[in-house]
């Protein structure tokens, strides 16, 4: 891959517990701001969904509006892993833009 | 309204199966549409009924929600919310006073613990509403941030 992956994800069991850890590079804008120079407004670009997967079934699947940070970071646990498991995220934002990336938990 | 929603929806739609098809996988296939209507809601009783399908919550002390008393800057507002509530099916974030309240609904998929943390906007000083479902019903938690920089527009 040429173009490095929006998305940063470190997955780490402990006592079967897997906690994941994302960020995503992305701007997050709201719709709402505006352009200091033109006075225009800034179109809302930002993520709406994510989904996150353990060994290819979901374990999270999340909804977001525009007031989740710029460059989101996304903390959670689920039961069940071990290491060696792949966890893989996935995210499309409302200009039908997407990204995943899969790591093996540690 | 409804029908331009639908035109939308469709055309989104359509640029994931573009995307689909030149190889790329995206999560559109697992979940429904984006809850439009939810989160386009101005008061938190519109978001909530919108995002959960009721506007009724019991209040608990099972929810914990760590968020800075005081957000310099209310652009990057860290917060964790987790639980003691069993079986924990989806956990919705609000702040009270926000343009628009929703900010966020995490869908747990069976092994999922109750537990999320992520960083939020927010306007001003509000209420950050956690609402956790679990064995189909809703309980809330709240806790207020002040915000001396807001974080919505600027």
């Amino acid at each position: 891959m040429a173009k490095k992956s929006s998305i940063k994800i470190r997955a780490k069991a402990k006592n079967g517990v897997v906690t994941v850890k994302a960020l995503i590079s992305h701007k997050m804008e709201t719709g709402l701001r505006k352009d200091k120079k033109t006075g225009k407004v800034i179109p809302a670009h930002f993520i709406e969904e994510v989904v996150c997967e353990h060994n290819g079934a979901p374990v999270l699947e999340a909804e977001w509006g525009v007031a989740i940070s710029k460059n989101p970071y996304l903390s959670f646990k689920f039961k069940g892993g071990k290491a060696g498991d792949t966890v893989k995220l996935s995210w499309k934002d409302n200009t039908g833009k997407s990204d995943s990336l899969e790591t093996k938990v540690k | 309204m409804q029908r331009r929603h639908f035109l939308k929806n469709t055309m989104a739609t359509g640029a994931i199966a573009l995307a689909a098809s030149s190889g790329l996988l995206v999560p559109g296939s697992v979940l429904a549409a984006w809850n439009k209507k939810a989160f386009d809601a101005k008061d938190v009783q519109s978001a909530l009924k919108g995002a959960i399908g009721t506007e009724l919550t019991e209040a608990t002390d099972k929810i914990k929600i760590k968020a800075p008393q005081i957000a310099e800057n209310g652009a990057v507002v860290p917060i964790t919310i987790s639980s003691t509530l069993s079986n924990v099916k989806s956990i919705t974030i609000l702040s009270e006073k926000n343009g628009t309240p929703l900010i966020a609904k995490f869908n747990l998929k069976g092994k999922s613990e109750a537990f999320i943390s992520t960083r939020i906007k927010m306007g001003k000083t509000s209420n950050i509403i956690a609402v956790c479902e679990s064995g189909g019903k809703f309980y809330s938690a709240r806790k207020e941030v002040k915000v001396t920089i807001g974080g919505c527009g600027g």
